[in-house]
């Protein structure tokens, strides 16, 4: 079966839907129906922008391009797991940590697949390389902030804890060790429910998508299975970095607790030890 | 200043210690003795004692049996130089987490007037008297060189604070473990220290 193309009238009428519950939410006085109508309209524009910017890269296929989009999907991204905490890591660390972990396990992971499983040529064509990079890169983005957010609220809730540990000789990491977990889980467990009833509960996006554009849905399906995996993988690596230096972060080379490395947050309550 | 009354080696050598708020400030503490600290609410009594336990950044030279701090790892000079703070944490589910059933030569829960059974307690259960005594018990197995105090008898009644008196010079007579005692109680120090030391903001004056 071929691609039905959409007209300009199939998506006035998907909007229109939009449109009647902002309408309907204005007695309710949800406050929702401007937000609603301004993030559909933003949402509009966005995606017919990058649907042009994709246009023009698949058309020229020139490395340097695609490398100039995927810094730029970098840069939102980390600024993105900056955005999403409480109470992020102040400095050059707050704003480093989240585009390096994404760098170090994303990107790596992309171009190994490029390379090696995928293949195509080449290797860095656009029309793989950008849509793997962008599902890569959002679901490896939600687990970092969330990991990290876990991370230095718990820490910063218990930091009695963990100095109590650490009076009793335990090392940083020992003192640590239930948060960390805490901040493992808290980014892996979405990402592990999304694969564990992919194709019982819901058909994943991107498998809904090839399948609407046309691809055999077994096709679909092993592309499917092939960005879980990838998703499991980079949000893991990505999620293990940012752990890792985060945790460093907070202690200095005689294994204090160091706090005051977070910032304000953004209540304005002091992310300092509280005596 | 120096807390020594006997002519013991010196166990904890402190020179001009500061931090943003205490010092610039001197002692030498000797095997076996006991330094009182005490002073004001906020005088940073307790703020030194996290110092010497290396839990806060600070200035100086600090010197355990001869031996810069900064030979040994953070978790080594912890366990010698054991902090107990005021309020004391416990984690995990029951008390036998954190210590130990039986350990020759240590002291039971029945030294500090605790039920023996208190081992199998949940950590959750524990008032504050019987954290505060649970956790010299902690402390002790370390069998640290320096034991720093905070107020440690603070929730606890006559009886229970003569016995936990007993237990830390029990301990410093055969670990030859040096204590500084930070407490409000003057007659309590009389009684445990041989000298005692009164801070104002974060400087020692003369009692």
């Amino acid at each position: 079966m071929s691609l039905i193309h959409l007209t300009a009238w199939d998506l006035a009428l998907a909007a229109a839907l939009v449109v009647a519950l902002g309408v309907l939410s204005v007695p309710m006085r949800l406050g929702l129906a401007r937000p609603l109508l301004i993030a559909a309209a933003r949402a509009a524009i966005q995606l017919y922008l990058i649907g042009l910017v994709l246009n023009a890269l698949f058309g020229a296929v020139r490395w340097y391009w695609v490398a100039l989009t995927a810094l730029i999907m970098l840069a939102a991204a980390g600024y993105e797991v900056y955005a999403r905490q409480q109470k992020p890591f102040a400095g050059w660390f707050g704003v480093a940590i989240g585009p390096l972990s994404l760098f170090v396990s994303s990107f790596a992971i992309v171009v190994l697949t490029l390379t090696v499983v995928v293949a195509p040529t080449p290797w860095y064509h656009p029309q793989y390389a950008i849509p793997v990079l962008g599902m890569l890169l959002g679901n490896t983005m939600t687990g970092v902030a969330l990991a990290l957010d876990r991370l230095t609220d718990g820490m910063r809730r218990d930091c009695a804890g963990i100095e109590g540990r650490l009076l009793l000789g335990q090392t940083a990491r020992q003192a640590t060790l239930t948060h960390r977990q805490a901040a493992w889980r808290a980014a892996l467990v979405p990402t592990l429910n999304a694969m564990a009833t992919a194709g019982i509960v819901s058909l994943p996006g991107m498998m809904t998508g090839q399948i609407l554009a046309g691809s055999p849905p077994v096709e679909a399906a092993k592309y499917q299975w092939l960005i879980l995996l990838l998703i499991v993988a980079g949000t893991g690596f990505g999620v293990m970095i940012a752990v890792e230096w985060g945790c460093r972060r907070l202690f200095d080379d005689r294994q204090r607790l160091r706090l005051e490395r977070l910032r304000t947050d953004r209540n304005g309550v002091s992310a300092g030890k509280p005596h | 200043m120096s807390g020594s009354t006997r002519s013991s080696a010196p166990r904890l050598r402190v020179a001009g210690l500061c931090t943003a708020i205490i010092g610039p400030l001197d002692l030498v503490l000797r095997e076996g003795e006991c330094l009182g600290l005490t002073g004001a609410s906020g005088s940073g009594k307790s703020r030194l004692l996290r110092a010497l336990a290396d839990l806060d950044p600070s200035q100086g030279r600090v010197r355990l049996d001869g031996q810069p701090r900064e030979a040994l790892s953070a978790p080594q000079w912890r366990r010698r130089v054991g902090y107990i703070p005021a309020y004391s944490e416990w984690w995990g589910v029951t008390v036998g987490e954190h210590i130990a059933v039986s350990q020759s030569g240590m002291p039971g829960p029945e030294a500090l007037l605790l039920d023996p059974d208190i081992l199998t307690a949940r950590c959750d259960d524990l008032s504050s008297g019987e954290r505060q005594r649970l956790a010299l018990l902690r402390q002790l197995q370390c069998q640290p060189d320096v034991l720093l105090l905070d107020e440690p008898t603070a929730n606890l009644d006559a009886r229970a604070t003569e016995a936990y008196e007993a237990v830390v010079a029990a301990a410093r007579a055969r670990l030859g473990m040096a204590v500084i005692w930070v407490s409000h109680d003057r007659a309590q120090l009389a009684r445990v220290a041989a000298a005692v030391i009164v801070l104002e903001r974060g400087r020692p004056v003369t009692p």
